[in-house]
């Protein structure tokens, strides 16, 4: 059979499954709807959460992000999977012990005021709605890669299924669809591994095959660095970013992951603290398996890419080379007229990707019309391609390449669905029941709750369909600016007994502000207005995606400072907090 | 103070000191060995591993799993200790 039926087949599959768990699961109150009833047991909410985690970028992109920068790509690994440890350990157990449905929740009742509690919903939008739109826009691509499916029609059925499981069932639905793709995306990441590291080193695991040697009984890694130095790359092992800029977007990776609403939510989920612990450690050892994948992948991919096309002559490139090509992931400029592929260090053309003409070169190549960059390097290779194109670049069967397509889907919507579900309960919950409307009766709420998920569906869907040119560059950024809000107030409120509404309201204003500012400068500009300043100007040679951790230090001082000049929380409030240090009377998540 | 507010405390103190030795771990293994002292670890080898690059993408991530497990088992003993587990 062909990838395309298998495509179809195994995604069609898919797909029923989570109907039928939406069908199953459906959601008949608030608390349902929230916290899933706050009955799911650790096993699985830990799958759920690392489902929820694992995002298209993450499935798709990482792997590929990383083969291309070495040991650089380190910062995602680390930064990815270390906030869990920031999570179990600083924060799920108190807020499951705390016992209600949201982070903004938290935030309002721990710091006693509606101000706290609006900041934390519009910084809980903010990171949400900048995350969900490259989710969005995943599934579309995932969708017109394998499917030939235009992209904005992948993007629709896309929100067509979120929108079901999500609309029906709410956390209960979302919890128990994510178990199953959870187990999808896990299955489709593997399976390619397996065979690649059976390949190329003869052991099946490819965390020990990533370390084992290759037919000529050198070491991977060492061939690697070689092919590598030959061609004029750095050393793979070795990066290329200073190690203060490691060290500070590896934080703000961190404490940005344990500062994500859509994270923390799923920690009220279970019954007990208890049970807040072990599934924070199940939900790390389900994302480690993928984690500790990707890096072999990684350099699995790289190798097979340079030893591939490397001075090969263009007509003797193997098939997936020029399907690549023809899907305009691929571009190849023969720039010495030679008819091989040089594929060195720098940039092969000028502009960010490669413009197409009509015509194809004399070697059968599809000309391009960038002009070519001053480098001998002849190769434009997009980085998404390292996962999708594995499959098919290590020769595996055709139900391998549509597993991948199904793991890359279930892998966009699990996260999709469950940052809707965190904008949709900001607005019902936190604004609606708490704010501006105290007497709304439960079903009222519920109904409310669904209005706000399909009006979250369809402005993700309107972003993934027009992107906005800075969604890419933002999606990175949400972690910084989860880092620089929510995270000081919540640590904050549970160890500093003496922490203030003042403080912490001012904390996470300066926070985000600084935090958007440095984003705007330095990444985005402002459209029409000015363009992003380089480089060389970064405060303390900090990157945009590292300045989390500076936004995220700034915070923790104004709080502290200004909790310090203000009045001590009321009687109340400590006692609140030192009841949340204390596991044992969690009850169930209720919001009164 | 009230036997229930002592044990409260005295759980709360422990508990940090837990936090403390932990996260020393946390941050040891990633920011440590992965991160300021890598180059200095790379003279050594892990199998066909640096062993800097070794704990940036791979030592790390098991400690991480690891660290969490033994926190539950801590504080579950704990729990129990001072008559707060159900």
């Amino acid at each position: 059979m062909s990838v395309q039926t298998w495509t179809w087949i195994l995604v069609g599959l898919t797909f029923a499954l989570y109907f039928g768990i939406a069908i199953w699961a459906r959601a008949g109150s608030t608390k349902e709807f929230y916290v899933a009833g706050g009955g799911v047991s650790p096993l699985a909410n830990g799958m759920a959460t690392a489902a929820d985690w694992m995002s298209a970028a993450s499935f798709i992109s990482m792997a590929g992000l990383i083969s291309f920068m070495g040991y650089d790509g380190s910062v995602f690994l680390m930064g990815w999977t270390g906030g869990y440890v920031l999570l179990a350990l600083l924060l799920a157990p108190y807020l499951r012990k705390f016992g209600k449905f949201t982070v903004p929740d938290f935030i309002g009742d721990r710091y006693y005021s509606n101000t706290a509690r609006t900041v934390a919903v519009i910084c809980a939008l903010i990171v949400s709605f900048t995350y969900v739109a490259g989710q969005m826009r995943g599934v579309g691509i995932v969708f017109s890669q394998f499917l030939q499916v235009d992209i904005n029609l992948g993007v629709v059925i896309g929100m067509t299924v979120v929108l079901i499981f999500a609309f029906l069932g709410g956390m209960k639905g979302i919890t128990y669809t994510q178990v199953a793709q959870y187990c999808v995306l896990i299955f489709a990441f593997m399976v390619p591994a397996f065979f690649i590291s059976m390949q190329m080193t003869g052991n099946i695991i490819p965390q020990i095959g990533m370390g084992g040697t290759v037919e000529d009984g050198t070491f991977l890694l060492d061939k690697l660095d070689a092919l590598h130095t030959q061609l004029g790359f750095n050393e793979y092992t070795s990066g290329t970013k200073t190690t203060w800029d490691v060290f500070a977007i590896t934080l703000a990776l961190m404490v940005g992951t344990a500062g994500l609403p859509h994270v923390i939510v799923r920690f009220f989920t279970v019954p007990k603290v208890k049970d807040a612990r072990k599934s924070a450690g199940l939900a790390l050892l389900f994302i480690a398996i993928l984690y500790t994948t990707a890096p072999a992948i990684a350099v699995f991919a790289r190798t097979n890419l340079i030893e591939t096309v490397s001075n090969t002559e263009y007509k003797e490139v193997p098939e997936w080379f020029k399907n690549w090509e023809n899907t305009g992931l691929i571009a190849w400029s023969d720039k010495n007229g030679d008819g091989k592929i040089q594929y060195v260090a720098g940039s092969a053309l000028e502009g960010k990707k490669p413009v197409y003409s009509d015509v194809r070169g004399t070697n059968g190549e599809r000309m391009i019309t960038n002009a070519n960059a001053t480098t001998e390097n002849e190769l434009y290779v997009d980085r998404d391609i390292m996962v999708l194109a594995n499959p098919e670049i290590a020769k595996l069967p055709n139900w391998v390449i549509a597993l991948v397509a199904a793991g890359g889907l279930a892998a966009a919507l699990s996260t999709a669905a469950g940052l809707l579900l965190v904008i949709s309960t900001s607005i019902s919950h936190d604004l609606i029941k708490k704010q501006l409307k105290p007497d709304i009766s439960e079903k009222g709420e519920l109904l409310a709750a669904r209005i706000s998920i399909l009006v979250a569906i369809i402005i993700a869907g309107l972003f993934g369909i027009y992107p906005p040119g800075f969604v890419a560059a933002v999606v990175a950024l949400a972690f910084g600016l989860a880092a620089a809000s929510f995270f000081p107030a919540i640590i904050l409120g549970i160890f500093d007994k003496r922490m203030n509404k003042q403080g912490a309201v001012a904390g996470m204003i300066v926070g985000i502000v600084l935090m958007l500012y440095y984003m705007i400068v330095y990444k985005t500009g402002l459209i029409g207005v000015m363009d992003p300043k380089p480089a060389t100007e970064w405060w303390f040679g900090t990157s945009p995606e590292g300045f989390g951790t500076i936004a995220m230090l700034v915070n923790v001082v104004v709080s502290v400072v200004v909790s310090r000049l203000t009045a001590a929380p009321p009687e109340n409030v400590q006692e609140m907090v030192e009841n949340i240090r204390i596991p044992s009377g969690a009850g169930e998540a209720s919001s009164h | 103070m009230s036997e229930k507010q002592k044990h409260a405390t005295a759980y709360w103190k422990e508990n940090l000191k837990y936090l403390v030795i932990l996260l020393f771990i946390w941050f040891a293994v990633s920011y440590g060995c992965g991160i300021l002292f890598k180059e200095e670890l790379n003279q050594f080898r892990l199998g066909g591993f640096k062993l800097g690059f070794w704990f940036a993408q791979q030592g790390s991530i098991y400690v991480f799993v690891i660290l969490i497990f033994v926190y539950v088992r801590l504080m579950n003993k704990l729990d129990k200790k001072y008559g707060f587990d159900e």
